[in-house]
């Protein structure tokens, strides 16, 4: 182990920026009461809950009054499609969606499928963006929602969704997007995107893990997915997670009013990663689409090596990264992210993400690209792939 | 997640090459499943003097072989075909479950190299070959399906 750590893994979390904390410290503490308490410290809670909830109405151009916090992004996404999908079965029993959504957005389709919902994964192009003009064509006269998320995970490529939200609302059909990748990158304004519904999770963007929240746009048909007390106005029971709702309004707040000054600085560091990785280490392939891209992330995929190898040499220099590699994603199969953009199998397997965030700077690009050069001629020596491929280019030249 | 010695033989990683005019050559495993390994055998007088291998793979892939090459330098040809792939995540302190195949690849590597080394000695048919390395990743990705 290096004693310097490079955090280069904001897409999979970021951490709780100082001010973020402090606004959170009293909640666990002094200010410990249940918001549904009717005395004064009850009170004090259920105020930070409001100022929390105008936060997050403020930075999605929403009406407090439409925003309901979660335990996570993936309870938001499962929340939307399967609550849109509960209490609109009459009218119809079908959904539409994307082949790279997120697994908390897969996975719920694919259960929703078992419930007898039909589905359908709109494939993308080489570099992740959905075809609207497929979209249109998909929409069927049952088509009761559908589901495409802002920004993607892994490569980071943002979908058109005011064109996405406009086919949607034209032909009467909900609009669920997960943001969670997106907020703190891309300006967000249900309104004008013609979003119904929105999920986000504050560790995405510098808040705490454990909270989120769902944007419904007033007016929408959803069932409830959790039963219990009458929180967030009688739609989510459960005793609300107080801290993690301030720290999550705060984080917000703040992410919001630096998206320009955040996004400039991490796609200098983005585009110098791109070109010094271009100009040191052949036989690469950059993932993602070049423009409409989430400035913070690269993913590349490396020829003839093998991701999560590549992850834990980094790791020995003090670099966290992440990988789509079927052994780091926990499956058998490389991210299917990967897959749906046209890698190979091969290829995805040897993919990496980067993702850069607020402390990043351009030594740690530097220190990257010089130990990633190392790391992939080592790894490319060891490996019978790269022996093949180096033995037919010999025997190329001699022909 | 792993062991200490599968990441001293993942960072470390022991006879890693190739044998120019190896005795025996295996090759398994398939680039799809994201792991190949080839293995390349030195034998003198039916015992294995030196072997070497490169690898496609993730960590456990890279240790299982490495550590393979050192089960069976010194062994007779008898003695290698006998290293199973429970022997080899054994040397290692174990792997995780998700992570057995890797061994299989690991035994697989050896039998192929043996195989070829018998082939090429006259000491076995062309047809037997194929029974130690055509195990596809999609058997072996169900087995790991049916353990999880």
């Amino acid at each position: 182990m290096s004693d310097r750590l490079i955090y280069l893994d904001h897409a999979a979390t970021t951490a709780v920026k100082p001010e973020v904390f402090e606004a959170m410290k009293p909640y666990f503490t002094e200010l410990f009461g249940n918001p549904s308490s009717i005395y004064s410290l009850g009170r004090t809670a259920k105020k930070a809950i409001s100022e929390a909830r105008e936060k997050v109405a403020a930075a999605l151009n929403a009406d407090a009054k439409e925003i309901f916090f979660t335990g996570s992004g993936t309870e938001a996404d499962n929340w939307a499609i399967k609550g849109v999908a509960y209490a609109n079965r009459k009218k119809g029993k079908h959904i539409i969606t994307t082949a790279i959504e997120h697994h908390a957005v897969l996975h719920t389709c694919e259960y929703l499928e078992k419930e007898g919902f039909e589905v359908t994964y709109l494939p993308v192009d080489e570099n992740g963006l959905i075809c609207t003009k497929r979209l249109e064509k998909a929409i069927r006269p049952d088509t009761i929602l559908i589901t495409i998320m802002l920004a993607n995970n892994e490569i980071g490529t943002i979908q058109p969704i005011e064109e996405i939200g406009e086919i949607a609302r034209q032909k009467g059909v909900i609009f669920h997007t997960d943001a969670v990748q997106a907020i703190g990158n891309v300006k967000i304004d249900v309104k004008s995107m013609n979003v119904d519904l929105l999920s986000l999770s504050a560790h995405k963007f510098y808040g705490p893990k454990g909270v989120g929240a769902l944007y419904i746009r007033k007016g929408i048909n959803i069932t409830n997915l959790m039963h219990g007390g009458a929180q967030e106005r009688k739609r989510r029971a459960s005793t609300e997670n107080v801290a993690g709702i301030v720290g999550l309004g705060k984080a917000i707040e703040i992410a919001s009013n630096n998206i320009e000054q955040y996004n400039k600085k991490l796609l200098a560091l983005s585009q110098k990663a791109i070109e010094e990785i271009s100009e040191k280490i052949p036989y690469i392939k950059f993932n993602g689409h070049q423009k409409l891209r989430l400035p913070g992330t690269v993913n590349i995929s490396f020829r003839f090596i093998e991701g999560e190898s590549l992850l834990l040499m980094l790791d020995m220099k003090g670099i966290l990264a992440s990988s789509g590699s079927a052994c780091t994603s926990g499956s058998l199969d490389p991210s299917h992210v990967l897959l749906a953009i046209g890698l190979p199998h091969e290829i995805a397997h040897g993919s990496l993400r980067i993702s850069f965030g607020e402390e990043s700077t351009e030594q740690d690009v530097s220190f990257l690209v010089e130990q990633l050069s190392l790391i992939v001629e080592r790894l490319r020596g060891m490996s019978p792939l790269y022996e093949d491929f180096v033995k037919n280019e010999g025997r190329n030249l001699y022909v | 997640m792993y062991s200490d010695k599968v990441m001293d033989h993942f960072a470390n990683p022991r006879n890693v090459g190739e044998i120019e005019g190896a005795d025996g050559v295996g090759q398994v495993g398939n680039a799809k499943c994201g792991d190949i390994m080839k293995m390349y055998l030195k034998i003198e007088d039916g015992k294995i003097t030196d072997a070497k291998f490169k690898t496609f793979g993730c960590g456990a892939a890279v240790a299982t072989s490495s550590m393979a090459t050192e089960l069976i330098i010194g062994k007779t040809v008898d003695e290698a075909y006998k290293i199973t792939n429970a022997a080899v995540a054994e040397a290692l302190d174990g792997l995780p479950p998700a992570k057995m195949h890797c061994s299989n690849l690991a035994e697989e590597a050896i039998q192929a190299a043996l195989e070829d080394y018998k082939l090429k000695n006259g000491l076995t048919d062309e047809a037997d070959v194929c029974k130690k390395c055509c195990k596809r990743c999609e058997d072996v990705h169900d087995l790991i399906d049916e353990d999880m």
